[in-house]
């Protein structure tokens, strides 16, 4: 348990190290605040547009720092490491994605105010958003270390990542969006379905990749 | 039990090519055994198996203890001062700051614990992976080219880390292009293999 208490602490340190913790800050809050000067000033077309945008936003922040998720750590040998000790790769993912997921998933919740205040959200919008973004978070950051250990072999791999993962994504897009239709009822617990399997699922995918990275 | 690792009939594979097959070996407590031969011979490739990072092709590997390893990467932190990055695997390893004092000792790193591991130069890092392996406890030590980049000091402190470790009953298994010096050393000549 320490040991695996050691490896997440790593992990975060690495995430919130020399500045990194404002990279998905910034990103985030620099989409939000370009995202009025593409489609207009108008606060109930931006209202209306807003939420989804802070979902697109919200998975891209979560792609964001794909290649330093899993290279460095496979080129610095720790993951040999790891494997020699005798963690289980599904067990190293397991705690990677932890990590990122609180790496980067609460540095935006607590950037979502300001974006939400640029995209002219209301109060209500804000809590649905905020409860959908925490409802998906596990899942975008075990799709961002799941890209990253695929992509790990490859050069340039980043870019790659995104599109790899975009199709598991979007279901968490639609239903998170959804979730703001006043119609879109159901959408919360089908959200919270795909973000449960895709967080189940994420371990045992990124393990595999992991043991491939050795072959 | 005095065997601590055993390899039993390993064929390896990498890529297409046939590194070795057949191969046996034992190794005792108190054992050493050096894997000489060429580039591309499969010293590596061996270790690797050793370490239970490569499955064997055929045959069967098995290690009765824990194993430490040192090959060419260091996986140590290069941001972080050279004594938390050592610290980071003694907590996983659960061994305590002692052992790693100890070993940096051993090493003669005492006066680099605050310096980056970035900041190291290529023998300081060798060395640095070795208090790694000597830090973690374990019986099995799987050296990869361990003395690449080092001075002749750093090379006769290795061999007394290696003769300690062996008389405390530990097991040694050594990839390396030359002779390091070190007494009562059996051999493999992986370029005879195939």
């Amino acid at each position: 348990m320490t040991a695996l208490a050691a490896l997440f602490w790593r992990d975060l340190r690495r995430a919130w190290g020399s500045g990194a913790l404002w990279l998905p800050i910034v990103f985030f809050l620099l989409v939000a605040a370009s995202f009025p000067f593409a489609v207009g000033p108008d606060a109930p077309l931006l209202a209306r547009t807003g939420g989804g945008m802070v979902w697109v936003a919200a998975l891209l922040a979560a792609l964001l720092p794909i290649d330093r998720l899993v290279r460095p750590d496979r080129d610095a040998g720790i993951l040999d490491q790891l494997a020699v000790r005798g963690f289980a790769d599904e067990v190293v993912a397991a705690v990677k994605i932890a990590a990122h997921a609180i790496g980067f998933g609460l540095p935006l919740l607590v950037a979502l105010l300001p974006a939400a205040a640029l995209l002219a959200q209301d109060g209500a919008r804000v809590a649905m958003l905020a409860s959908g973004l925490a409802a998906a978070i596990p899942a975008l950051a075990a799709l961002a270390v799941l890209s990253a250990a695929l992509t790990a072999n490859l050069k340039g791999g980043s870019p790659i990542g995104g599109l790899l993962v975009l199709p598991l994504a979007v279901p968490l897009l639609i239903f998170g969006a959804g979730m703001l239709d006043p119609s879109g009822r159901g959408a919360a617990k089908l959200l919270a379905a795909a973000s449960l399997l895709l967080t189940a699922i994420g371990p045992f995918a990124t393990g595999a990749a992991l043991r491939g990275l050795r072959e | 039990m005095t065997e601590l690792l055993l390899f039993d009939g390993v064929a390896c594979i990498r890529g297409d090519r046939l590194l070795f097959e057949g191969l046996s070996l034992t190794l005792n407590r108190g054992g050493a055994l050096w894997l000489r031969g060429p580039n591309g011979a499969g010293k590596s490739s061996l270790i690797r198996l050793a370490a239970g990072l490569l499955r064997p092709a055929a045959g069967m590997v098995t290690r009765r203890e824990r194993t430490a390893l040192a090959d060419e990467a260091t996986a140590l932190d290069p941001e972080r001062p050279l004594r938390r990055a050592l610290d980071f695997w003694a907590r996983i390893d659960t061994v305590d700051g002692h052992a790693v004092d100890r070993a940096m000792d051993a090493m003669a790193l005492g006066n680099l614990a605050d310096v980056p591991v970035s900041m190291l130069s290529t023998g300081q890092r060798k060395r640095a992976a070795l208090v790694r392996v000597i830090a973690s406890g374990a019986p099995i030590w799987l050296l990869d080219e361990p003395a690449n980049g080092m001075d002749e000091a750093a090379q006769a402190r290795l061999v007394a880390a290696v003769a300690a470790h062996r008389a405390n009953g530990g097991a040694v298994l050594l990839a390396s292009h030359f002779a390091l010096g070190i007494p009562d050393l059996a051999e493999i000549d992986m370029g005879t293999l195939t």
